[in-house]
């Protein structure tokens, strides 16, 4: 382990940020404000990319404590930083997307008056999710973990004056919460058992016990736990439920926090924590099943959705599936490769979404757009890029990865590819379906006389030199170059970002000593027979189910646009639920929320802090206010009959005197 | 000889005049003169344990009291008036203006 002094300067440059922001930012100009915001990613990013250029497999991973914490006895945790192949691409992931997106926000952000406030909790959310991925313990991970769920809270939350902003924001932590819980309980199972947090003493603990094959043991709860914590971080079923309303927050922080970084903290932990998983076959099942069945499961959901935003939501819930699949079957790499590119196309699809609502005046509702191809070209095409390979079309970023998960999964089970498959499928329906809905056919927006409006607006008279007029009202127009700058370069990344990396299988080789010691699983069996033709086999199939899925949504959405609405009245109430997300929120409503409130409203509040704690101190006080009104009377104010009760005084005093003195 | 008790029972009986005045009478003038019946209650008893044990502190104490009960009584005399000038009353129950 080579010790490197720079590794904390990457986290703490973002936290200088949102402090100076935080602090000064209200009497600050726009300018200083974003100055400082871009600086500091920036030098973070700088820095990254510095640590990478130093970076040689030979001498990772790198260590840096930075400080002692906690010492009690044989147990120690310090404050350090670790620097190995896994982290470096989280590293270069969060500040590159991060950066990009930070651009992208003073654009967006511009006209908001909290603009300080903004930018000062996007480079707090920079400061944990760096902290998070640079860990050297899962105590120093947990305070990033904590952290990013803190800045999430407060992005989606943004716009507190809205009710439903609020609300969102306190879900969002609440379900957080419930994951946070089972990942604590297995930072309290490792210290009880292994004595350490840190990553290489707790690994090579558990590389010294068997593997769990019969049965459930220690390893098995750990792995399990912690994929709870791993299921609310990254909104996985059952603790899925946040992630879509999360939506409310601004768009960049969707692209950011919801959809590029944060969200795939649990899939890293899962990754990083190969170690334990491979050991316990059984959780690893559970990763697998669970992520398999989200994946299918929000891109279903994604179908029927209208908010072009919540398409996107369930859409990254369902990718965070694929992930998850690939952890399962022991495809860590793989799993780590898709939550890269998926960063750059998502976050792509979000900011470009971003575009397209700050180009139409902040409407989301898909059924009001169209047509914007025409208005927005630089966001179509961006977009079109992105949709390209989030839909798996070769040889864009998307293509490989999911190629490469979905060879994996089938090396465990078909039927993990199978499901996997037809959630490709989907996943190219809706995304195109998106694609057409909002830049194809005719603008449906503004017009009030609605299917009727056929009168294209002129497009001559508005358009790129015209920006100064406001939101709400005129034509839809193309966004400013400070927020298509980065969904260029993201463009740029979705294309190329897999077909580097994935060609010749770069990508797991350079990951492999992260990941090495998982001989019995799936994982990296003999790279090279890897390219045998069933894999080309499966290839094409996967490429067929895009492509089936994009002729579809064309079907449906650009030659018959009046299809869908037929189709969706003959299916009814399957059409209903989907479009009402299954009813899960109202199901969970019915039977943990409600409960909840009931038994609270009940027992704990009426009951217990009305009835005790509230009654303990009213009727002490009372009883002392009761107690003093007699004995205020001897405080009359009446000087003389203070003069008597001394008298008194003095006469009991004497007669006690005497009385002790006769005895 | 009269003895050393028949002293004390008349400073006992002079104090608590003085105290009974104090309690019972509006009129401030009265009151301050129960105050100074107190004052020569207790100076009697002084004088008397002082002839008592052939001690002389009782009586240096004595002259003290004298002092402080003179210069009281300047003051307390000066107040008087003063309160009479405003309130044209001695009655205490109505000097309460301070009174919460």
């Amino acid at each position: 382990m080579t010790p490197n002094p720079y590794l904390w300067v990457v986290p703490i440059l973002p936290l200088a940020g949102a402090a100076i922001n935080g602090l000064l930012g209200r009497r600050s100009s726009k300018k200083a404000i974003s100055t400082v915001a871009l600086v500091f990613c920036g030098a973070a990013f700088a820095m990254a990319l510095y640590l990478a250029a130093g970076f040689s497999s030979a001498s990772a991973p790198y260590s840096f404590d930075l400080a002692h914490w906690i010492r009690s006895g044989n147990f120690q945790v310090d404050f350090s930083f670790y620097l190995d192949q896994l982290s470096l691409v989280m590293l270069l992931v969060v500040t590159g997307v991060g950066f990009l997106i930070h651009i992208y926000s003073v654009g967006y952000m511009w006209d908001d008056d909290a603009y300080y406030r903004f930018m000062s909790y996007l480079n707090l959310f920079m400061f944990f999710m760096l902290t998070l991925v640079l860990a050297k313990n899962y105590l120093v991970m947990f305070i990033g973990w904590e952290g990013v769920g803190l800045a999430s809270y407060l992005l989606i939350g943004f716009w507190f004056t809205k009710d439903s902003a609020a609300a969102a924001g306190k879900k969002a932590f609440i379900v957080n919460r419930i994951g946070d819980f089972g990942f604590l309980i297995a930072l309290f199972l490792m210290i009880k058992h292994f004595g350490s947090l840190d990553f290489t003493h707790v690994f090579a603990a558990v590389r010294s016990l068997p593997t769990e094959t019969t049965g459930a043991g220690l390893l098995t709860a750990i792995g399990l736990l912690l994929m709870v914590g791993a299921a609310g971080k990254s909104a996985q079923i059952p603790l899925y439920v946040w992630l879509p309303d999360a939506m409310e927050g601004p768009t960049p922080v969707s692209a950011l926090i919801h959809a590029a970084t944060m969200v795939t903290a649990g899939v890293y932990m899962v990754a990083r924590s190969s170690a334990i998983f491979e050991r316990a076959p059984m959780a690893m099942m559970v990763v697998a099943i669970i992520g398999t069945l989200t994946a299918l499961f929000a891109a279903t959901i994604g179908i029927a959705q209208t908010d072009i935003k919540k398409v996107l939501a369930y859409s990254t819930v369902s990718q965070l599936g694929y992930m998850f699949m690939a952890c399962g079957v022991g495809a860590f790499s793989a799993g780590i490769f898709h939550l890269m590119t998926h960063a750059f196309f998502k976050g792509l699809l979000f900011l470009a979404a971003g575009s397209v609502i700050h180009g139409v005046g902040g409407e989301q509702d898909m059924r009001k757009m169209g047509g914007l191809r025409v208005y927005m070209p630089w966001t179509f095409a961006t977009m079109g890029t992105a949709t390209l390979a989030i839909a798996g079309i070769p040889p864009l970023a998307g293509f490989w990865s999911k190629d490469e998960i979905l060879w994996q999964a089938f090396n465990a089970s078909w039927v993990y590819w199978l499901i996997g498959v037809i959630t490709a499928f989907i996943t190219s329906f809706y995304m195109f379906r998106l694609m057409y809905m909002t830049f194809g056919g005719e603008y449906r927006g503004a017009a009030v006389e609605g299917a009727h409006g056929h009168e294209v607006h002129g497009l001559d008279a508005h358009g790129h030199d015209d920006r100064s007029h406001g939101h709400g009202h005129g034509e839809p127009h193309e966004s400013p170059w400070v927020m298509l700058g980065p969904l260029v370069v993201l463009a740029v990344l979705s294309v190329f970002g897999g077909w580097v990396a994935g060609y010749n299988n770069h990508f797991e080789h350079f990951l492999a000593p992260v990941f090495q010691g998982t001989s019995d699983v799936a994982q990296e069996a003999s790279p090279e027979a890897g390219k045998s033709t069933l894999e080309y086999l499966l290839m094409v199939v996967s490429v067929g189910v895009a492509g089936l899925g994009w002729f579809l949504a064309y079907l449906l959405y650009s030659r018959r646009p009046q299809l869908p609405a037929r189709i969706a009245a003959s299916l009814g109430g399957l059409y209903r639920a989907v479009a009402n997300k299954y009813y899960i929120d109202e199901l969970y409503a019915v039977l943990f929320v409600k409960p909840l409130i009931d038994g609270s409203t009940t027992i704990l509040w009426h009951g217990v802090d009305q009835g005790v704690i509230d009654a303990a101190v009213n009727n002490s006080a009372d009883a002392a206010r009761h107690v003093s009104d007699r004995a205020r009377h001897m405080q009359s104010g009446n000087l003389r009959s203070y003069a008597g009760w001394i008298a008194a005084g003095g006469a009991v005093v004497i007669a006690y005197m005497v009385w002790m003195g006769l005895r | 000889m009269v003895p050393l008790s028949y002293y004390l029972l008349l400073s006992g009986i002079l104090f608590v005049c003085g105290v009974l005045g104090f309690l019972i009478k509006r009129n401030i003038i009265t009151i301050f003169m129960s105050i100074e019946l107190m004052l020569n209650g207790v100076n009697l008893s002084f004088v008397a344990f002082a002839a008592h044990w052939h001690a002389l502190s009782g009586q240096v104490f004595v002259f003290f009291v004298m002092v402080v009960a003179a210069a009281e009584a300047a003051v307390g005399l000066a107040i008087i008036i003063a309160v009479y000038r405003t309130r044209e009353t001695l009655n205490v129950d109505q000097v309460n203006l301070l009174k919460l």
